[in-house]
């Protein structure tokens, strides 16, 4: 063994190896094309250190930065008929299902139910997962929210409902689009109960789950940028055959046509939502501030 | 002048055959008067043997036929003192939901459809019954005047689904279906409803979410149309037919998933063979329905409506 051995050939396994690695290491803002440290990048709740741009948030993530010192409980999906059509396209829905659960790190489904404090009040959290099976709507998350409405009336809690999805799950049948229907149950029981059911809208909210309880809050919130709309863009170019307006479906076109209260950054979610369920669950809190002071005449 | 589906061809040209006997000059002729009841016979037989075992794809494109009743026949044909509204009282009125007052079988309700148009002209005039957001708003309005009133709402679905354009996304197309599907849970009044031809999406479930929802035996109910559905899953529209197939599109299906109530059987052949003998076994079946549901008071409608959705998707296939 002499240096070349010993410490060359390390040297030049590391530099090919790193050539393997950037992909944990930076992330490339979509939106830029800035390089991003992985690092800095997470610590800023995935949005791009550089440009602003809100990159899709998976559900895991997101959980820690929205309760009181990011302390929160999981609550998992009921156990539901998970195939019930036994349907085939090129491959099995069952064995699309299980794959997406085997990457999925320990959700079943593309729901995520989780409760805990935030500012210092219990509240239920229903966020939808884009990076399972596009988000998309099943039975699973069909009963996952009505578990959380009923969780919310339970415990007189609000209920905050992050969006992200495709739409329906097609390879559920009809039985996804009654989902749209059931999950308006779900949202009635929670309206019913004087509870406040709040939507945060995130990349992308569209077809059925934007036609059902995503589109029934009390108040609207959108993450800034997000495509927000029914009809996807392209099955609406395919229809009209005409260049859709810049801009379009996005979270800032919404607030413009009325459909959404704000356009809130994500680092602002948090203590816009506590503001927000405590002036509608808080209707009158001490005022400490001293009274101001009016002059005679 | 009918018009034949692909896998209809064989009935086609056994009535074409008749047709054409039916012109001959001499035909008092009684041979001629023979070969036809025998042609009739046979035709009769073909008809009888294609509907028959109709594959999912052969029931969507039944669904679709362009001469199958629409829900404006049904309306003329089953409703007495029709006064039709118009509007949403926000932006607009929207032809491709059509609806109003008048009364079934003697009682007062409000009915709404989607009417698809029944040629060209009338067609565009109602967007072919893709509705947009005034559409159904309008129905909105509609079923809550019945709610006021306390008058049962028949709906008629009908649309290959809800507009996909710039305008109906401005307006807000998905919020107006959202609650719409809201408007039909929270009806303290009886809310019947029949696929009469094709239940597209969220288009046709936002009129539908019902105490009582009936499918005609060949009309189909999905959550994408099957070209959408194989455009995405099998990056081919041409594998439509597998898509209706997976999906279980028809009414058959449907039942058996407890989805829908109960299948109303059609006339041998299609509605479109017999609409005037269709609507009148719809006619039927619905008025019963309100008659049975118009016992029940707003609370107990409102509770078994929501625990009939929650209970499905317990049952597979």
């Amino acid at each position: 063994m002499n240096w070349l051995t010993n410490f060359v050939r390390p040297k030049l396994r590391a530099l090919v190896a790193r050539k393997e690695t950037p992909d944990n290491l930076w992330v490339k803002c979509p939106k830029c094309e800035q390089m991003l440290f992985t690092r800095d990048w997470e610590a800023n709740q995935e949005v791009c250190n550089h440009c602003g741009h809100h990159m899709r948030l998976r559900p895991l993530k997101r959980l820690p930065h929205l309760f009181d010192e990011g302390k929160y409980e999981l609550h998992p999906l009921p156990r539901v008929n998970a195939d019930p059509l036994k349907f085939r396209d090129t491959k099995r829905y069952d064995a699309r299902l299980k794959e997406a659960q085997a990457k999925a790190e320990g959700t079943t489904d593309a729901l995520v139910v989780a409760s805990g404090l935030m500012g210092s009040r219990l509240s239920i959290v229903a966020l939808l997962d884009f990076g399972f099976m596009g988000g998309s709507m099943g039975t699973a998350v069909g009963e996952g929210l009505v578990m959380a409405a009923d969780l919310a009336v339970a415990r007189k809690a609000p209920l905050i409902v992050f969006s992200a999805s495709g739409g329906a799950r097609m390879q559920e049948g009809i039985l996804s689009l009654m989902q749209l229907t059931r999950t308006t149950i779900a949202v009635r029981k929670v309206k019913e109960a004087g509870l406040p059911y709040i939507v945060v809208l995130t990349d992308p909210t569209t077809g059925g789950v934007s036609a059902s309880f995503a589109m029934l809050g009390d108040v609207h919130i959108a993450e800034p940028d997000a495509i927000i709309g029914f009809a996807g863009p392209r099955v609406i170019q395919d229809t009209i055959r005409q260049e859709l307006p810049p801009g379009f479906q996005r979270s800032e076109y919404l607030l413009e046509h009325g459909m959404v209260d704000a356009v809130v950054h994500r680092h602002k979610l948090r203590e816009t939502l506590i503001r927000m369920v405590s002036l509608f669950m808080d209707p009158l809190v001490v005022d400490n501030r001293p009274l101001a002071v009016t002059s005679s005449r | 002048m009918t018009t034949y589906l692909d896998f209809e061809k064989p009935i086609a040209e056994l009535e074409g055959k008749i047709a054409e006997l039916r012109h001959l000059p001499n035909s008092g002729d009684v041979d001629i008067a023979e070969e036809v009841m025998r042609l009739q016979d046979k035709a009769h037989k073909q008809i009888r043997a294609t509907y028959a075992k109709l594959t999912p794809w052969q029931r969507v494109q039944v669904a679709r036929h362009a001469e199958r009743p629409h829900a404006q026949a049904y309306i003329d044909r089953l409703i007495t003192d029709y006064t039709p509204l118009a509007g949403d009282r926000a932006f607009g009125e929207d032809a491709a939901i059509v609806g109003g007052m008048g009364r079934l079988q003697g009682r007062s309700i409000v009915v709404l459809g989607q009417q698809k148009g029944d040629d060209t002209e009338s067609r565009i005039k109602h967007n072919f019954g893709m509705a947009r957001p005034e559409g159904y708003r309008k129905a909105q309005r509609l079923m809550r005047l019945a709610d006021r009133f306390k008058l049962p709402v028949l709906t008629l679905v009908d649309t290959p689904g809800a507009y996909p354009g710039i305008e109906a996304e401005a307006r807000g197309q998905a919020e107006a279906i959202a609650s719409s599907i809201e408007t039909c849970l929270g009806l303290g009044v009886p809310l019947v409803s029949v696929v009469i031809g094709e239940g597209g999406s969220g288009g046709a479930l936002a009129i539908a979410s019902s105490d009582r929802v009936y499918m005609l035996e060949n009309s189909v109910y999905s959550v994408i149309t099957p070209e959408g559905c194989a455009s995405i899953l099998w990056r081919n529209n041409a594998n439509a037919q597998d898509a209706a197939e997976a999906m279980k599109v028809t009414a058959a299906d449907l039942k058996k998933l407890d989805v829908i109530d109960e299948v109303i059987p059609e006339p041998m052949g299609g509605a479109h063979r017999a609409p005037d003998e269709t609507i009148d076994v719809v006619g039927r079946v619905v008025g019963e329905a309100i008659a049975e549901l118009a016992k029940l008071d707003g609370d107990t409608l409102r509770q078994r409506r929501q625990d009939k959705f929650l209970a499905m998707g317990k049952k597979g296939l």
